[in-house]
């Protein structure tokens, strides 16, 4: 099975965000590999595991985002394809799933995986896009996923539980934080990674044309999210346990 | 802040940062529960070995990393950093891998070398005895040859790791007096005769098990004889010089870590209204901590430096471990007195490190023993 993953250098999530405009500022500061993505890096190197095959890692982004595919291919990812442009900058959604459905119709692909929403932009819009530019199903917040040859089954997490869920490959899915454990980079994977082939391709190496990749998005105005309200601090004296049951009872907890 | 990583190199970083990313998932949420149970954290050493970290400085052909003797060190110091005694679990691993590396036949390294350098095993040292501290060569342990084996009989102390360890370099006698008499064994877990007698209970280093351990007529196959018979003394103290350079990085790791967390208080705590960071007379004595530790880095990444050249380097590695080991106690006490009350109360880390920081000043030869290395040196 070869596996197609979406992979995103973010800046780093650990440290406060900087603005750049209207835009999270991204030159110059501590960047990652999107935590996000290192779940679906480990999906796709459990089904390799039992299915072989070949994982290519496939981001978008400046030279700089070559880091946050090196960090795939030290956990033990085959190769990578970046696809930076100046053209690039500032690209959308959309024009980020077009780039993407370009780079991973190059390659031989089975499956393509995407985290559920990138732990920078989260509009959590480009996998759907990158599923229909791409004309496959796409199995959206999976948290259990299960190959059989050229088949998925998988469970869909839903407000209240999951959803199992099957359908053929090719195929898109995107994985949540619970889908399992993303393992180290081991010391001899991150010297080995060195060695591993990655592609860099521009907008024209993918085909596309100028208009393909113009940004049609506005923002119009960004705002502080408001900040969540203190909690209520119930005093103790003695009704603790029963107000704190009729708190539960009236969010229909229990 | 911890150790500066601007002047390393590509491969460096990604070491610093594999290893601080363990450190700060893995280590720091671990080390207080392993420390408070005086129970050896055997899982961590299995997933050092997992991520490839258990024999770094170790030819890759034999399982190890390939890496020189200064990456190896910046893993033990910032293992140091979040816990000390795991990172001298992985020295003295190191200690034992090293002599089987230096002084092992083909055989010896296929059989027990790649098990170590891969972490497949991990490995002890015993040279200690009750009687013979410092004066190591003035140990009784026997080691008679009979046919095909050698029978050792004897009792050993302050062994690290001696009954978790799968296999521990033992020094034992095989020849008359002196350090000529002296013969190096790769003795097993589970050897007939062998084993465990004591567990001694300590001042710090409280998940470190510190052994002591009986050898009654245990029977050891001439091939586990570890270099020529009456080579075992020459093989403990290169091992020694090898060690200490780890031991000076937990000295860094450790007073790093006391720093670091006197910053954090002293910067939060107020006193008289300002952050008690802000007096000069605490600030003069962060200043100290983090020279004395700076200072201590530049002196054991010295002696690496001069390792990795082939150079000789023993003296620098003694130089190193006192300096590095001597500046962590005053660091880690200085670190307890600016925390004031809650330095000497054990829900903050300081008189933990304090603790630990004493182990340092007499493992692996006490600083007394490294002055008279370095003023034998100078003199001779």
């Amino acid at each position: 099975m070869n596996i197609a993953v979406c992979v995103k250098h973010i800046p780093d999530p650990n440290l406060p965000g900087e603005l750049d405009g209207q835009r999270l500022k991204r030159e110059g500061v501590q960047g990652t590999l999107d935590p996000g993505d290192e779940f679906g890096v480990e999906t796709a190197l459990q089904l390799k595991q039992a299915h072989e095959g070949e994982v290519t890692l496939v981001s978008m982004g400046p030279p700089q985002a070559l880091e946050g595919i090196r960090r795939g291919l030290s956990m033990g990812a085959d190769k990578g394809v970046l696809v930076s442009d100046d053209s690039l900058q500032g690209a959308d959604a959309l024009i980020t799933a077009r780039v993407l459905a370009a780079a991973i119709k190059r390659t031989d692909f089975d499956l393509v995986i995407a985290g559920v929403e990138s732990t920078d932009g989260y509009t959590g819009t480009m996998p759907s896009t990158l599923a229909e530019l791409l004309g496959v199903p796409q199995l959206t917040f999976t948290n259990a996923i299960e190959a059989t040859g050229d088949a998925l089954k998988v469970h869909r997490q839903t407000v209240d539980g999951y959803q199992v869920v099957e359908c053929s490959l090719p195929a898109l899915i995107t994985v949540t934080a619970g889908v399992n454990e993303p393992r180290y980079a081991s010391f001899k994977g991150i010297m080995a990674a060195k060695k591993k082939p990655v592609e860099e391709l521009s907008v024209a190496d993918l085909g596309l044309s100028a208009d393909d990749v113009k940004v049609a998005q506005n923002i119009v105005d960004i705002s502080q999210a408001e900040e969540r309200k203190a909690g209520e601090v119930i005093e103790d004296d003695g009704s603790g346990a029963a107000k704190i049951a009729d708190y539960l009872k009236e969010a229909k907890v229990i | 802040m911890p150790a500066d990583t601007r002047l390393l190199d590509e491969d460096q970083r990604a070491l610093v940062g594999l290893v601080r990313e363990f450190g700060s998932n893995e280590l720091a949420p671990a080390v207080e529960g392993y420390e408070s149970r005086g129970e050896d954290p055997r899982v961590l050493y299995a997933q050092l070995a997992e991520l490839g970290l258990a024999g770094l400085p170790f030819p890759e052909d034999h399982g190890g990393g390939g890496q020189p003797y200064s990456n190896y060190l910046l893993l033990i110091e910032e293992l140091a950093y979040h816990y000390l005694s795991f990172a001298i679990g992985v020295s003295v691993h190191t200690l034992c891998t090293f002599a089987v590396n230096e002084y092992g036949t083909e055989q010896q390294k296929k059989d027990v070398l790649t098990k170590l350098a891969s972490g497949e095993w991990f490995g002890a040292y015993s040279l200690s005895e009750s009687d013979s501290g410092s004066d190591a060569a003035a140990l009784a342990t026997k080691a008679e040859r009979t046919e095909g084996a050698y029978i050792l009989s004897g009792g050993k102390v302050f062994c690290t790791r001696g009954e978790e360890a799968d296999v521990v370099l033992v020094m034992a006698r095989t020849g008359g007096e002196g350090p000529k008499g002296i013969s190096a064994f790769l003795v097993e877990k589970k050897t007939d005769g062998f084993s465990g007698l004591k567990k001694e209970e300590k001042m710090g280093w409280r998940s470190s098990p510190t052994w002591q351990l009986s050898l009654d007529e245990a029977q050891i196959r001439v091939d586990r004889r570890l270099g020529d018979e009456g080579q075992g003394f020459k093989i403990a103290l290169a091992s020694l010089d090898s060690g200490r350079l780890g031991i000076a990085a937990c000295g860094t790791g450790l007073a790093q870590a006391a720093l670091d967390a006197t910053l954090e208080f002293t910067t939060e705590r107020e006193q008289f209204g300002v952050p008690v960071a802000h007096n000069e007379g605490v600030q003069f004595m962060l200043a100290d901590m983090s020279t004395q530790i700076e200072a201590g880095r530049r002196l054991y990444r010295h002696a690496a430096a001069l390792r990795d050249a082939g150079e000789d380097y023993s003296l620098q590695a003694a130089q190193a471990k006192l300096f590095c080991t001597d500046a962590a106690m005053k660091v880690t006490t200085d670190a307890v007195q600016l925390h004031g009350g809650y330095g000497y109360i054990t829900e903050y880390p300081a008189e933990r490190f304090m603790r630990d920081a004493k182990g340092l000043q007499i493992v692996e030869g006490t600083n007394q023993i490294q002055r008279y290395v370095i003023g034998r040196r100078l003199t001779s």
